[in-house]
């Protein structure tokens, strides 16, 4: 007899979700511990059933199967199922155990739940910036970022956002005056971001070009960004080469 | 630009084409009581050559003036005229190419008899003109017919890409691999509703295939189709899904292409009720206005879900199919109003209708 396991299931149509609690609740040892409909409840569902495994779809209202991944903590063993074998490389890409195509036999989901089964015991963790670089499309820059804040989950489209500010493990994504803390590093981040609208202008703060109203010498070869509500950022050296290089290109930076 | 001129390798054969002018002319010039065979040869050939270009100018006036019923007399007053000033040009440069020539001893005498056969020469140009005129119209019609064949093989390989889009198209596999594990699902839980859905499938697909063999069928033919899909779908989707159609009586007895509206309706699932949690109303509106036939459908969408490429496609399937059918007369147009996506067609009704 193995171990107990601990199950989330996440899709939004009923008869996939039918058809996972069926299978997987037949096994012995495995304890279904929530199931959702859209990736809200997910994030929600996952932070009162605490999973080891969550069974995901991608395609899914509001948030993706990959977003619902970033925002599950790194020790949940993820498993895809989905009707569309395009996501495949991705899934791996950020270390899912499996990724089952729909329609499976019960065999093929029994195979992923041992997959994962071993994947949450030996504590192999997806790092989330790598997750965050699947969420979007290929070859396309990300539109939004997702932060989950305990059970809730806030979604922030990207014109929305200030600035990013590091701060140790986290990213601070500052909007509006209001504050969000993502478990990412600031680097990983600015990788899915268009260079044309965010620049990296110190080794902590990556900003949103259009908020820059000017830029301030406030010492010899030190500035500061001042954006239009007033916030000052300072400016590296090299973040004032590659601002200038970005404003006004034909100065040659 | 002239075609010969507009393409290298076209000048020469058309010069070599113009050398048993110059022979003629050299017998018209050498004719006894006229110039000497010398003075005859060495005026013919670089009159020929500048002819050789004059003459083209006759492409102009036969492109402007296409051959046509009841244009005669324009026809024959414009070409007469361009005919009578490109052969003066012409009898003129010869005038002044005879005094450079008359420069040789040899030839001092060419000026007096060239102007003897200036009358002679001036008829001579007026006649190829208007030969390079009847050749220039035969050209134009060789051109236009080559261009109509390569437009109607351009249409041909439009309308079989659309018509194989088409066919991919009604049977999407995420579609099926969705369904059949929707049914996968129902074999445990409800056989029933499985056996339901099996049924259902199999009605949207055998449609499908039937309508697919034909040309047009009536709008309420590819509603009936619309209506299986959305069935098979609503298994999936449970309550998140409704479907409601407003078609007139006239609206629905209208021919259209088979399978036109299908990529429109599997948009609005995909990319608009999937993406909503509480789901909503696919919405099919048609009605007949005179000739036209206005079909509208409307969908509820996330407006801040991550925008999607294959949405994309389907619009452009539906574009080139209504192209191929309709060439510019049908109308499409998809807008996105307060969280609603609406896609608007217009398209001709054919007259025997």
């Amino acid at each position: 007899m193995r171990d107990e396991v601990r199950v989330l299931i996440v899709d939004d149509e009923e008869p996939a979700r039918i058809l996972l609690r069926e299978i997987l609740g037949a096994e012995s040892g495995v304890t279904i511990v929530g199931e959702a409909a859209n990736g809200f409840d997910a994030v929600r569902a996952a932070s009162e059933g605490r999973p080891e495994v969550a069974f995901l779809d991608i395609e899914m209202p509001r948030l993706n199967g990959f977003e619902v991944a970033e925002l599950l903590s790194p020790e949940v063993a993820v498993v895809f199922v989905t009707a569309y074998d395009q996501w495949a490389l991705k899934a791996f890409e950020i270390h899912a155990a499996d990724y089952v195509l729909k329609p499976y036999r019960p065999e093929r989901l029994r195979e992923a739940l041992t997959r994962a089964r071993d994947r949450s015991r030996s504590g192999a963790r997806p790092s989330p910036a790598a997750i965050a670089a699947s969420a979007r499309p290929e070859g396309r820059f990300a539109e939004r970022v997702v932060v989950r804040d305990g059970a809730q989950v806030h979604v922030i489209p990207l014109d929305r956002v200030d600035w990013f500010e590091a701060q140790d493990d986290y990213v601070a994504v500052r909007t509006g005056g209001s504050k969000f803390l993502k478990l990412q590093t600031l680097a990983a981040l600015a990788e899915t971001l268009d260079p044309a609208r965010f620049l990296r202008v110190h080794r902590s703060f990556v900003v949103n070009v259009e908020r820059i109203e000017r830029i301030e010498l406030y010492a010899k070869n030190s500035h500061a960004a001042v954006l239009s509500d007033g916030s000052r950022l300072p400016v590296s050296r090299d973040g004032h080469a590659r601002l200038k290089a970005l404003l006004d290109p034909l100065s040659g930076g | 630009m002239h075609p010969i001129l507009a393409r290298k390798g076209r000048l020469g054969p058309y010069l070599a084409a113009c050398a048993p002018l110059a022979a003629i002319l050299v017998a018209l010039l050498a004719r006894p009581g006229a110039l000497s065979l010398r003075e005859a040869a060495v005026l013919a050939v670089p009159m020929t050559l500048l002819y050789a270009f004059l003459g083209l100018s006759a492409w102009y006036p036969a492109r402007s003036l296409p051959l046509a019923r009841g244009r005669f007399a324009l026809l024959l007053v414009t070409h007469c005229v361009s005919a009578a000033c490109t052969s003066a040009v012409w009898v003129f440069a010869g005038a002044g190419l005879v005094r450079v020539l008359a420069l040789v001893p040899a030839f001092s005498a060419l000026p007096a008899r060239y102007a003897l056969e200036v009358p002679v020469l001036f008829g001579a140009g007026v006649l190829l003109y208007l030969l390079s005129v009847a050749l220039h119209y035969v050209l134009l019609a060789f051109e236009a017919a080559r261009e109509a064949e390569r437009r109607e093989s351009a249409l041909e390989v439009l309308a079989r890409t659309a018509e194989l889009e088409a066919l991919k198209a009604r049977i999407h596999p995420h579609f099926l691999f969705n369904s059949l594990n929707s049914i996968s699902a129902l074999v445990g839980a409800d056989p029933a509703k499985a056996r339901e859905m099996c049924v259902g499938l199999a009605d949207f697909l055998r449609q499908s295939l039937s309508v697919g063999e034909r040309a047009a069928i009536p709008l309420s033919e590819e509603i009936a189709l619309a209506t299986s899909y959305l069935d098979v779908e609503r298994a999936r989707f449970g309550g998140r899904l409704s479907f409601e159609t407003d078609v007139s009586a006239e609206g629905a007895a209208c021919a259209v292409p088979p399978l036109l509206l299908q990529p429109l309706v599997e948009n609005a699932v995909v990319h608009g009720i999937a993406t909503l949690e509480a789901g909503g109303v696919v919405r099919v509106q048609a009605e007949r206005s005179g000739r036209r036939l206005r079909i509208v459908i409307e969908n509820p969408y996330d407006p801040d879900a991550p925008s999607k490429r294959r949405g994309g496609l389907g619009l452009k399937m539906v574009r080139d199919r209504l192209s191929v059918v309709y060439g510019g007369e049908a109308l499409f147009a998809a807008r996105r109003v307060d969280g609603m996506h609406l896609a608007i067609l217009s398209i001709p009704i054919p007259a025997d209708a």
